[in-house]
């Protein structure tokens, strides 16, 4: 698919994609507003392209060019919305017999006894809708739109409002149905660890463009670009400028430059000479944090510094220390309490070459 | 001194004729109203409340002038049925369709805005025509307004005056409601009359509204949601 679209409430944002996918899970991923929603809903069809092209195989939905704009409920792309949409007034088997009403009454009626037993909610087909739990209405409309057979499933973020282990069971029955059947799966999230769990094949989105594609591992573990970081998420992002190149050592020293005077890391090889410019991302949980100073570590960065704030967020302490530049370091409750670190202590921060990331800006 | 029942059927029977076409007539355009992306949607929105603000005579008027004989409207009608459409009680039935309209297109419309666009686009996409989706999803989810909009429309044909008066006159069990034998007894100085008739309109009315809204849980929309 190819398409563009301009929104009439933003001016400003212009969705412009161009991509294939195969069959099998693709994760859009991106912050919010960077167009994934809208996306899928070019595809569906609830929202007209102003230019480009659309297709499932050969089966054309949409062509700007030649005027071609195929009716929703003739694209059989199968949508679950965010908010995932039950027919509130129907039971939950009236709701997945919903999409069948072409079918004749005993087909109907084993497709949904299938997969009312595929998705584990038999129990529920009685119910109204509107009486189930989050997790139950998941799978219900995951049901829903499978049953009718789609050619091209879209998920936006069916799974967000759920808790770990609900969505780890439904992430593995989606698993299961798409080994079966092997059609496209546009899957959208902003959860990093849904990409993991989920992606053969992921795009990030930013700003309505496509930013970086690949599998989960290449884009998100090493991003190239700072959107991406950002999302992936880089906790510490710096503007860092190269000092010496060592080729031999196959590491660059890199200058970031603090409130309290430069600072100078030694960070993986990357293309570019002394003086050239990047952007050095530094994930909060690959920083160790020493309270006193080690000795005898392959880590070749260690910063002393000293505890600016101690934040509890959950079940981690989010750290922030003044080593000239300040950097956010993410420690169990358990470190916390074991080194007795409080605000104003003198620390050392231990971070490996290869936890320092270096990226274009974009 | 007695209750002119003739009256009291009559308007019943006009009330409920109009409402219930009002049922039918209203659905599409209310729909109209709430999806269509026509940039000049207003203009249409307006003459649709325009029977609100307007003095009853003057839609009576007009409508007078458009069933009489000086209109194509009215000249079809008196070539196929015989007789003008001006004091018959067809002819009341359009001046009361007309005049009541908004009061059933406004609450139509509003209840079908209010319906959770999301749950219109599942419906698309689980391959449901935009006909189908109406009877399934939208209607049933609108059932509290489209209640409202009868029974206003029902209220509001009981009660009116100045339409009929110009439209009907006051042929007794033709065109003569129950408001116009008020009038008439009060300017004939029957006061006893008029009260009880009048008292007589005021139970009933509250007892058809009592039943419809004990139905009907939701507070009293008449406005659009928008």
């Amino acid at each position: 698919m190819q398409i563009q679209k301009q929104l009439a409430h933003d001016r400003r944002f212009l969705l412009d994609v161009e991509f294939r996918v195969a069959p099998g899970f693709t994760v859009l991923f991106g912050a919010s507003g960077a167009g994934k929603t809208t996306l899928l809903d070019c595809i569906a069809g609830l929202v007209r392209p102003d230019v480009g092209a659309i297709k499932i195989r050969e089966r054309v939905l949409f062509d700007a060019a030649e005027g071609l704009d195929l009716a929703v409920s003739k694209r059989r792309a199968g949508y679950v919305f965010q908010n995932l949409a039950l027919f509130p007034h129907m039971t939950v088997e009236q709701n997945i017999a919903y999409g069948l009403a072409h079918l004749a009454d005993v087909e109907r009626g084993q497709r949904i006894s299938a997969i009312l037993q595929a998705f584990r909610i038999a129990h529920l087909a009685k119910r109204p809708a509107r009486q189930i739990s989050g997790g139950e209405s998941q799978r219900v409309a995951l049901a829903r739109t499978l049953v009718t057979d789609p050619e091209v499933l879209l998920l936006d973020e069916p799974l967000a409002a759920l808790d770990a282990p609900t969505k780890a069971k439904i992430i593995d029955d989606l698993h299961d149905w798409n080994v079966a059947h092997r059609i496209p799966i546009l899957y959208v999230t902003h959860s990093r660890d849904e990409v993991f769990a989920l992606g053969e094949h992921v795009i990030v989105l930013d700003a309505g463009k496509i930013v970086a594609q690949g599998t989960p591992h290449e884009v998100l573990s090493a991003p190239q670009i700072e959107t991406v970081a950002q999302l992936a998420g880089f906790e510490n992002i710096f503007n860092g400028v190269v000092e010496s190149v060592h080729p031999e050592r196959g590491t660059l020293t890199c200058r970031i430059s603090g409130q309290g005077g430069p600072v100078s890391l030694e960070t993986p090889l990357v293309r570019g000479g002394a003086g050239s410019e990047f952007r050095v991302g530094i994930r909060a949980g690959d920083i160790l944090l020493a309270t006193s100073a080690p000795l005898g570590l392959s880590a070749r960065n260690v910063l002393p510094g000293r505890i600016v704030s101690l934040e509890q967020r959950d079940v981690i302490v989010i750290a922030r220390v003044n080593c000239r530049v300040e950097l956010e370091v993410h420690l169990t409750l358990a470190a916390r309490d074991s080194l007795q670190l409080e605000v104003g202590r003198e620390v050392w921060l231990v971070i490996k070459t290869h936890s320092c990331h270096l990226m274009r800006s974009a | 001194m007695t209750i002119d029942w003739q009256a009291f059927s009559l308007t019943l029977e006009l009330a409920v004729i109009v409402s219930i076409t009002l049922l039918i007539v209203g659905l599409p355009i209310a729909y109209w109203i709430a999806f269509s992306h026509w940039r000049w949607k207003f203009l249409v929105e307006a003459v649709v409340a325009l029977p609100i603000v307007l003095p009853p005579t003057v839609l009576g008027f007009y409508v007078l002038v458009a069933l009489g004989p000086r209109t194509p409207v009215g000249r079809g009608w008196t070539a196929l049925t015989g007789h003008p459409l001006a004091f018959t009680f067809a002819g009341l039935v359009i001046g009361s369709i007309l005049y009541s309209l908004p009061f059933a297109v406004q609450p139509f419309a509003a209840s079908f805005a209010a319906v959770d666009r999301r749950l219109i686009a599942a419906s698309a996409t689980l391959g449901s025509s935009p006909l189908r989706t109406f009877f399934r999803i939208i209607a049933p989810l609108s059932v509290p307004g489209l209640i409202t909009g009868v029974a206003l429309s029902f209220a509001h044909t009981m009660g009116e005056f100045g339409v009929v008066l110009m439209v009907g006159g006051n042929i007794p069990g033709v065109t003569r409601t129950v408001s116009i034998d008020i009038y008439d007894r009060v300017q004939a100085s029957d006061y006893a009359g008029a009260n009880q008739t009048a008292l007589l309109l005021v139970l009933l009315c509250f007892a058809v509204l009592a039943v419809v809204y004990s139905l009907n849980h939701r507070p009293w929309s008449v406005g659009p949601a928008r």
